[in-house]
Parts: C-alpha cells; structure tokens; sequence
C-alpha cells in the first residue's frame, strides 16, 4: 500500500469522525440552543415564574388588544398545536409585528399565566412576495406555522 | 497500482476493508490522472492567466447588473419594503462564505492526501476573500435585521454559526500565515481547514435544527418561496459573486505562487553569493 493511500485512508477516517462528533453535538444541543420555546413547549414544561426566557410563535389573528393606556398591548402566541400563551407587553412594536405573523417575545412568565414581554422581535418567514401580488392566489405566503416555526413537527 | 494485500491490517470485525478500498481504486486512479494534468504549476499558470480576467470582469460585469436591477427594479417586499433588496448581497456573500470554506477544506484534504503544492495555495488564496463575504454577509444581516427584526443583533442558531465561520477564516489565515512564514508544517494549517468543514452543515441545518429567529431556507431542491421577481435578479447576483470569486482566488493564487517563486530565487542567489565569498 503506498503511502498516499494511508495519508487519503487517515483523511477519511477523520473526516468521517470528525462529522459525527459534530453531529452528535449538534444534536445533544437540540433543545438546549433553541432560540425561543414554543407555546406548547412552555406550557408543558413552564419555566419557573420570573425566570428569564424567549416565547415564538404566530400571533394569533384577531387577538391583538391595545389596553386603556395605549402603550400596552395584549395578544395570543399560537404554536405548532393548539396551545396557546398569552402576552402583554407595553412599548414600542416593531414594524413588522401583525397578526398572523411570527414573533419573539423576550420576558418571562408570570403567575397568572400570562406571558410579561420587555422586548418583542418581529420574526420574518421565508416567503418574498412583491406588495403588488399579496393576497392573489399562490402568493398567500406561508402556509402554516409549521413553515415559518422550524425544527418541530 | 498495485491492489491492497487482504493481509487482514484492514481488518474490522469480520469484514476486510481492504476489499472496499480496492474496489475503490479504478474512481481514485482516474481522478488522479485528470487532476494531476493541472496540478502542475507551469500547465496552471498558463490556464489561469486567461481564465482569471475572464472570470474577474465577467463576475464584475453580472454582480453591477443584478446589483442595479435589484435597487432600481425590483419592487418592494410585501412587509419588508426596501429592505429586501439587502437580499442581492447578503445571500451571496452568505453563499461564498460556506462555499469558499467547502472550498478550503477540499484543498486541505487533497494537500494532506497527495502533498501537491499547488492544493495548498488554493487554500490560502481561498481564505481572504472567503472571511470577507462571510463578513459582509454578517454585516448586511445586521442591517437589515434592525428595522424587520428589530434586532442588531442575536445569539440564534443562524447568526451564531456564521460568526464562529469568521472566527475559523480568521484563525486558518493566522495559523497558514504564521507556518508559510516560520516554516512549520503545511499540514498544521491543513488539519485546521478540515476539521472546521464541520461548521459548514451546521450552519446550513441551524434554522431547521433549532427555534431562529433568522428564517428557514427559501430556496430548497426544487422549491422556492422567492417570488420569480425577486428570484432572477438573486440567482444572477449569486452567479456573478461567484464569477467574480473565481477571479480573485485565481489572482491571489498567481500572486502567492510569483512570491514562491521570488523568494526561491533570493535564496539561491544568497547561497550563490556565499559559496562566491569562500571561494575568494
């Protein structure tokens, strides 16, 4: 066997073992490197009331209500199921925050069940549609939460 | 070539794997062979000074075009407005970042495996311009993640991996520079351009892993949530990024392989003076 072939053989083997280690890793830190959890996440394993964590899901249509102060808002976050976790939240909201639409609501959770958010981030989904062409059929953008709220099924 | 002795040293379990390598050979000769023919320095040299100016204006030419046609063309996003048109940059530089690691990685290993010169100078000549798209890639993502995020910047999945990317470019830069100019080892640097492939995947999957706040892919096989009007402008503006990355690894490898060579002539020429000086 000549030399090469060893060097292409050690190449391989490590490559291939190389992969896997990452792989595994990647995989041991599937729930851990979430960015935010879920509704049905966090209700079936509520964090602990006051702790500091990231809800995401689609804020559900028709469930935005400005409160008698006008700064506070309060809506629904949907998730994959039908579980749903409420979120009040009083500043300013990003552009892109509309019902229907993803969103990252940093805050924790309070007692009463309701979601105290101190930042909201708009998440954007994966379709591009010109302004022109919105609402035409084939042009409806996602379909679903489960297109635009990745990793769970 | 000579065929692997099943002389059981690749022996695991009950199966030889000697048997698999050499079932393997007839693919690894060929490749040899077509390789080879432009592994030599002289053959490359001739190829590339054609093929650099070609690829550089070419590249320069579609990347202005898409460029133009997506600002002044392109109508806006439906809820992003003006910003989509960050798109015709960020997602090909985000594309030569990976691709231009993928790239360097193929050239470690081929460097380790048959020890050719001209593998290791793709890689350096791979890397500057790899750390700078990943970083207009991180750049534009900022910019256009403060107003449709509301958002500098994030720890997610997406934005994480592809800073890390920067990180490696950096390092593989420090680590090749330092040996090339201290005289270690090229396998050094080579071992480290492998061993970060392992970032590549990881930052394509990371939004189909994990909860992102960056979106999921747009463009999978087959399948695209890019309007058709926003989709040509982007495709030909990765197209002639591409080109145009061509162009500049073909540069910096003529530029790198001329300082081999001025710096072999200075020394033959020190050893010449020196041996003229003991002979007086």
């Amino acid at each position: 066997m000549k030399a090469k072939h060893q060097r292409m053989m050690l190449v391989i083997i490590a490559l291939v073992a190389i992969v896997a280690a990452g792989l595994i890793a990647a995989w041991a830190l599937r729930s851990q490197a979430n960015y935010f959890y879920l509704p049905e996440q966090m209700s079936a394993e509520p964090p602990a009331v006051g702790q500091a964590v990231r809800l995401g899901g689609m804020v559900q249509v028709g469930s935005i209500e400005t409160q008698a102060d006008g700064v506070s808002v309060k809506f629904i976050v949907t998730g994959n199921e039908q579980s749903t976790i409420p979120v009040r939240y009083s500043g300013i909201l990003p552009d892109l925050f509309v019902e229907g639409s993803g969103v990252v609501a940093e805050g924790s959770l309070g007692s009463d069940g309701v979601f105290e958010a101190t930042n909201l981030l708009a998440k954007h989904d994966e379709n591009y549609v010109p302004r022109e062409l919105e609402g035409l059929e084939g042009h409806k953008g996602s379909d679903g939460y489960s297109e635009t709220v990745a990793g769970l099924k | 070539m000579r065929l692997l002795r099943s002389n059981g040293a690749f022996r695991i379990g009950s199966y030889d794997f000697a048997l698999l390598l050499n079932s393997l050979m007839p693919v690894i000769q060929v490749g040899e062979t077509n390789v080879h023919i432009y592994a030599n320095p002289k053959r490359f040299l001739s190829l590339a000074k054609w093929l650099m100016p070609l690829l550089f204006w070419s590249g320069l030419l579609l990347t202005a075009g898409a460029i133009a046609w997506g600002i002044f063309v392109v109508p806006e996003d439906r809820l992003m407005g003006e910003t989509v048109r960050i798109l015709f940059i960020h997602v090909p530089a985000a594309w030569l970042g990976m691709g231009g690691w993928t790239g360097l990685a193929i050239s470690s290993g081929t460097l380790l495996i048959w020890k050719h010169p001209l593998s290791g100078i793709a890689a350096r000549a791979i890397a500057v311009p790899g750390m700078v798209f990943c970083a207009i890639c991180l750049a534009t993502g900022s910019i256009w993640g403060r107003p449709t995020w509301g958002t500098w910047w994030e720890w997610d999945g997406r934005l994480t991996s592809m800073l890390v990317l920067l990180f490696l470019y950096g390092g593989y830069i420090a680590l090749a520079q330092a040996t090339a100019r201290e005289g270690g080892s090229y396998k050094i640097a080579a071992i480290f351009g492998l061993v970060g492939a392992i970032n590549v995947p990881i930052i394509n999957r990371s939004v189909v892993w994990w909860n992102s706040l960056h979106q999921p892919p747009s463009l999978t096989a087959g399948k695209s949530a890019i309007d058709p009007v926003f989709l040509w402008p982007l495709l030909t503006s990765v197209l002639g990024f591409s080109l145009l990355f061509g162009g500049i690894v073909l540069m910096r490898m003529r530029a790198l392989i001329a300082e081999a060579q001025v710096e072999a002539r200075l020394r033959r020429r020190a050893l010449d003076d020196d041996t003229a000086m003991e002979n007086t």
